[in-house]
């Protein structure tokens, strides 16, 4: 099971990464998105991978471990926030360049090659 | 105290002359003179309680993390050049007073050169090697000033900047010099560092050491091949250069050399690289002085030369000729302060400092040259002078040296070479300008100065000649200082006489030769013609402009402006680092092992890398990699709660609504296709690194994943009942033992909304009227399915999001997740009816609302101050409460209020303020062109 989610951390992280080297805007928020799922799931993973033991105090023999949970709850959290930051920052430099070039390039240099 | 008075006072003196600079010259020379003074005397009256050989300590902490201490001593050598730095620096006050013409601006003058005299009394006093390099820099700043002071002259400038740029490079250095010397003793206290030479020799990094901190000393004090700038620092006003370039700056290399040299001087490393570089450096500048025709050039370049013996001297190391260095230096400030003073009235009532121009003065200034000519004889070495005695302890000196073994004649030969030059240019310097008849007339006709501000130069040069006659009175300092070098005392007698020996013949050599010399100077000068003339102006200026090409062309490869570079670069890094860190574990696969696969995790996982994979290859049509992205997050959510984080499911699958709602509004703005611009070569780039550090990441993921991991979780669960008053530990975690983070967090969110409020403040975007594929938005905004749903769906959400919240503490649930349920259900409603019908029934800022809430939370921690707690303690009780059963109210509780409330008001102060940008003016059908400078067209895709 470990090596499954060790896997599918990589996979995300890689598509993640690729988005991210993107040129244009959209793109890298989505790929930014998709790198904090799989930041997420790796941290998360840091407390060892348990199932059926919430850590709800109930006199259960093995809890999970509650820290990275925390941890991981406020990521997720302001993750959003920055999600939320970056889209808007794209959409105003796409409103101040009239494009959305991550350099916000003036002329879109790269268009002609389609 | 009284010790950082001594150090301090003239550091405040430089407020004087700006304060009291519009009261006139007269009263602003004498007031700014008045701290400086003090300074001194105060010194001179510690003077009986240093006779005993010990130093004199006051220390006040700073920052002793750093080990940085404002640590003042006063020791024999600081006391020599206190003398040198507060004495001198008090004569050239008087002598700048008449120098300056009355439209400078005086009072800034003074501040700058008083500013100067403090850094040098901090560098001489400093106990702590940090605060000495403080100093050091100080020193460096204020002379740049100093020397730049006539800024409308652009050799001023050029000068200033070069002094700068070398001396400042030299303090980088040092610094680094001076850290490692720390470094190897285990702490920056001067005493501890000059105790420790035993331990620094040893060390394996004592060269690179030893390297460093003689580069600081020797761009100071202008040794070969450094000495370029002293030259051009000339275009200083004559006080300046008086200052800086005979009795302090420059002295300041000699003078760390002399402090450190207990401490790293022990070496036949230093032996042979300070002597040499001092001895190259005495001949260069004698060299050049012999032929300079400006006088102030040439009393630069014998600077230099001096400066260079003095380096020998120290270089060579025994205690003699340590003290013979100290003695030296006395002396040179003495006659090179008088010296420079005499050009610069010559400058003043002459008008020229051409020896071209200038001849047969003593007729026209009689007074001054008898002044000048006996400091230059003293210069010379000539008998009955100050510097014929340490001239003569020079030549001893290298006589008697074991460096450079049997190469040892070497020293000798080149020191007599020195002197012969050395009497060659004083001869020169004294006789074309006041016995040799001029060959033009200079541009006034020249007389006397007033008295006053011939006097400071009449003192100096009777501190020549009475020393000269009377060596012992300079005994009693001498040896204080340099049993502060060395560490004991030293028996020693100064004399005039010594007998016929070595030395007097090489002193007789140097007259005789240096006069036969001058008289054969036409021919000296037409041997230096033969060279092609360097000017180091020019040499230096190319250098910098070639260093500044160099890196803008290096730093253009790394920062060209472009994001994609920067990134690769960044995740090239960390693909580099991630590697060597997973190559040094042993064995990927820990002994803890795997857990067996069952079918509902293979299916989770397939979805997971699918939804991946998906979202990334479909990124060029945004919706359909939306939608992707939306699997994943799905599916990341329910592996939260596969893997018994019941919380983390809940606020990831709310979490996932907003985002999807926010990237879906979002993308309305935005272009819905990417045109395909990069090139194979760069996609494929892009995949290679991306996966190899997705491989990077799943192998460090596994390789912790199966190896035991003990965490520190433990405490969290057994205190979270009896210390949170909770049994869901994630969220007493969150609201209580991290309470801190938790509100760092909410305020991060809060300040997030409030940056996303302000830039959609006055967007202008351009709206299309239809999507890519030219289709027009459905004509039914608010379908009636919706409405009526969302309607009846706000009461339950709401309800929902307080059962939530209420719970938290106990079960899974709490602020956060209750507070994106409730942001949930009420865009839903703004998706269902419309920005505004909303916005009339929901009529209130939400800014105010998430500030509220990080108040709330902040609040709650300082209550607990109230009843003398730490920020953030909780306390908690238990209540009872029909229908909802037992729960129990805890300030918590309130804290977690404050966190729902932040949530709320940020997540719909983002959403809300985004959505009305769409709705407000929504065109029926034409785009508006002067918004977007491309507008949308419906694209046919051609790949």
């Amino acid at each position: 099971m470990e090596s499954l989610y060790a896997i599918t951390t990589g996979v995300l992280t890689a598509c993640g990464l690729y988005l991210v080297l993107r040129s244009r805007t959209f793109p890298v928020v989505v790929g930014l998105t998709l790198l904090s799922y799989a930041v997420n799931l790796f941290l998360f993973s840091m407390g060892g991978l348990t199932t059926d033991g919430a850590a709800l105090i109930n006199g259960a023999k093995e809890y999970a471990d509650p820290l990275p949970q925390a941890l991981v709850l406020t990521a997720i959290v302001i993750g959003f926030a920055m999600t939320a930051f970056v889209v808007i920052l794209a959409m105003r430099a796409r409103s101040e360049a009239g494009n959305d070039h991550v350099d916000g390039r003036k002329h879109e240099a790269g268009e002609g090659r389609r | 105290m009284t010790l950082m008075w001594i150090a301090l006072l003239p550091l405040a003196g430089m407020l004087v002359p700006m304060v009291t600079a519009s009261h006139g010259r007269r009263i602003c020379s004498l007031a700014t003179a008045v701290l400086p003074t003090l300074a001194l005397l105060l010194m001179l009256a510690q003077l009986p309680a240093l006779s005993s050989g010990e130093a004199l300590r006051a220390t006040v902490g700073w920052i002793p993390s750093l080990g940085l201490e404002l640590a003042f001593r006063l020791d024999g050598l600081s006391v020599l050049f206190n003398l040198l730095i507060l004495g001198i620096g008090l004569l050239i006050l008087l002598y700048a007073h008449f120098y300056l013409s009355a439209e400078e601006p005086f009072g800034r003058f003074y501040a700058y050169l008083i500013l100067f005299m403090a850094s040098m009394v901090g560098i001489v006093m400093a106990d702590n090697l940090i605060l000495l390099w403080l100093y050091w820099e100080l020193t460096s700043l204020s002379s740049f000033l100093l020397i730049g002071f006539w800024s409308h002259r652009s050799d001023a400038r050029k000068g200033a900047r070069m002094a700068l740029t070398v001396t400042g490079a030299g303090g980088l250095a040092l610094l680094a010099g001076l850290l490692l010397l720390g470094d190897m003793v285990g702490s920056y206290a001067m005493d501890d560092v000059l105790a420790g030479g035993e331990a620094i020799l040893a060390d394996p990094r004592y060269p690179v050491m030893l390297a460093l901190v003689l580069l600081g000393a020797f761009t100071k004090s202008a040794q070969f091949p450094f000495q370029f700038w002293l030259p051009h620092a000339m275009a200083a006003p004559t006080p300046v250069s008086a200052y800086l370039h005979s009795a302090t700056m420059v002295k300041a290399g000699i003078f760390l050399m002399a402090r450190l040299h207990p401490a790293i001087a022990g070496s036949e490393l230093w032996s042979v690289v300070v002597s040499l570089i001092g001895m190259a450096t005495m001949l260069y500048g004698a060299w050049f002085a012999l032929l300079k025709t400006d006088l102030k050039g040439i009393l630069a370049f014998s600077t230099v030369s001096h400066l260079g013996l003095i380096t020998v001297l120290l270089g060579i190391g025994s205690p003699m000729a340590v003290l013979a260095a100290l003695f030296h230096i006395l002396n040179h400030a003495s006659f090179k302060a008088a010296l420079f003073m005499s050009a610069g009235i010559i400058d003043h009532e002459a008008g020229t400092r051409e020896l071209a121009r200038l001849g047969g003065l003593r007729k026209a200034m009689p007074v001054t040259a008898l002044l000048t000519s006996v400091a230059g004889a003293a210069m010379a070495g000539v008998p009955l002078l100050n510097g014929f005695i340490s001239k003569e302890m020079f030549f001893t000196e290298t006589l008697e040296t074991p460096v450079l073994a049997g190469l040892s004649w070497l020293l000798p030969v080149l020191a007599a070479l020195g002197g012969i030059l050395s009497v060659a240019y004083s001869l020169r310097l004294v006789h074309a300008v006041f016995f040799k008849p001029a060959k033009e007339d200079p541009p006034h006709t020249p007389h006397e100065p007033p008295w006053l501000m011939r006097a400071p130069v009449a003192l100096l040069v009777a501190l020549c000649v009475i020393v000269g006659l009377v060596p012992v009175l300079a005994e009693g300092l001498l040896g204080l200082a340099v049993e502060a070098v060395l560490g004991a005392p030293l028996d020693f007698h100064l004399a005039v006489w010594h007998g016929l020996n070595l030395p007097l013949a090489m002193s007789a050599l140097a007259l005789v030769a240096g006069i036969t010399a001058y008289r054969r100077h036409a021919d000296l000068r037409h041997f230096h013609r033969g060279f092609s003339p360097v000017d180091a102006r020019l040499v230096f200026e190319a250098a910098l402009q070639c260093l500044g090409r160099w890196s803008e062309h290096g730093l253009k490869r790394f920062e060209g402006g472009s994001l994609q570079r920067y990134m690769s670069w960044l995740l090239f890094a960390s693909l580099l680092m991630g590697s060597l860190g997973l190559a040094r574990i042993s064995g990927l696969t820990g002994p803890q092992g795997n857990q067996p696969i069952d079918g509902v995790v293979l299916l989770g996982a397939a979805l997971l890398v699918f939804g991946g994979i998906a979202t990334a290859v479909t990124h060029r049509f945004r919706l359909i990699s939306l939608i992707m992205l939306s699997v994943v997050g799905l599916v990341v959510a329910l592996t939260f709660a596969r893997f018994s984080a019941p919380d983390l499911a809940l606020t990831q699958l709310s979490v996932e609504v907003v985002t999807m709602i926010l990237l879906m509004l979002a993308l309305f703005f935005l272009p819905q296709k990417t045109p395909t611009e990069s090139s194979n070569r760069r996609n494929l780039r892009d995949v290679v690194l991306a996966s190899s550090l997705g491989l990077v990441v799943a192998s460090l993921n596994y390789a912790v994943l199966t190896r035991d991991n003990s965490p520190i979780s433990g405490f969290f669960l057994e205190n979270s009942i009896p210390g949170g008053g909770g049994h869901n530990v994630v969220n007493v975690i969150l609201v209580d033992f991290r309470g801190f983070d938790t509100l760092g967090e909410i305020t991060v969110l809060a300040l997030a909304g409030l940056a996303i409020f302000k830039l959609l403040n006055r967007l202008r975007l351009f709206m299309p009227h239809s999507d890519s594929e030219g289709r027009l938005w459905a004509p039914d905004r608010y379908p009636a399915v919706l409405t009526s749903i969302s309607m009846a769906l706000l009461p339950l959400a709401l309800l929902v999001s307080a059962f939530i919240f209420l719970r938290g503490h106990n079960e899974p649930g709490g602020g956060f997740i209750a507070g994106l349920v409730t942001a949930v259900a009420l865009i839903l409603l703004y998706m269902a009816r419309g920005v505004e019908w909303s916005q009339e029934r929901l009529d209130f800022p939400y800014q105010p609302v998430a500030v509220a809430g990080v108040g709330i939370a902040t609040l709650t921690g300082l209550g607990s101050w109230l009843f003398g707690y730490p920020f953030l303690t909780s306390s908690f009780g238990h209540f009872h409460l029909p229908l909802i059963g037992e729960f129990e109210l805890a300030t918590a509780m309130l804290f977690d209020l404050g966190v729902y409330l932040a949530v709320v008001g940020a997540t719909l102060m983002i959403l809300a303020n985004l959505g009305k940008v769409t709705t407000v003016h929504r065109p029926a059908k034409e785009p508006t062109p002067e918004v977007d400078a491309s507008p949308q067209r419906p694209r046919k895709e051609t790949t």
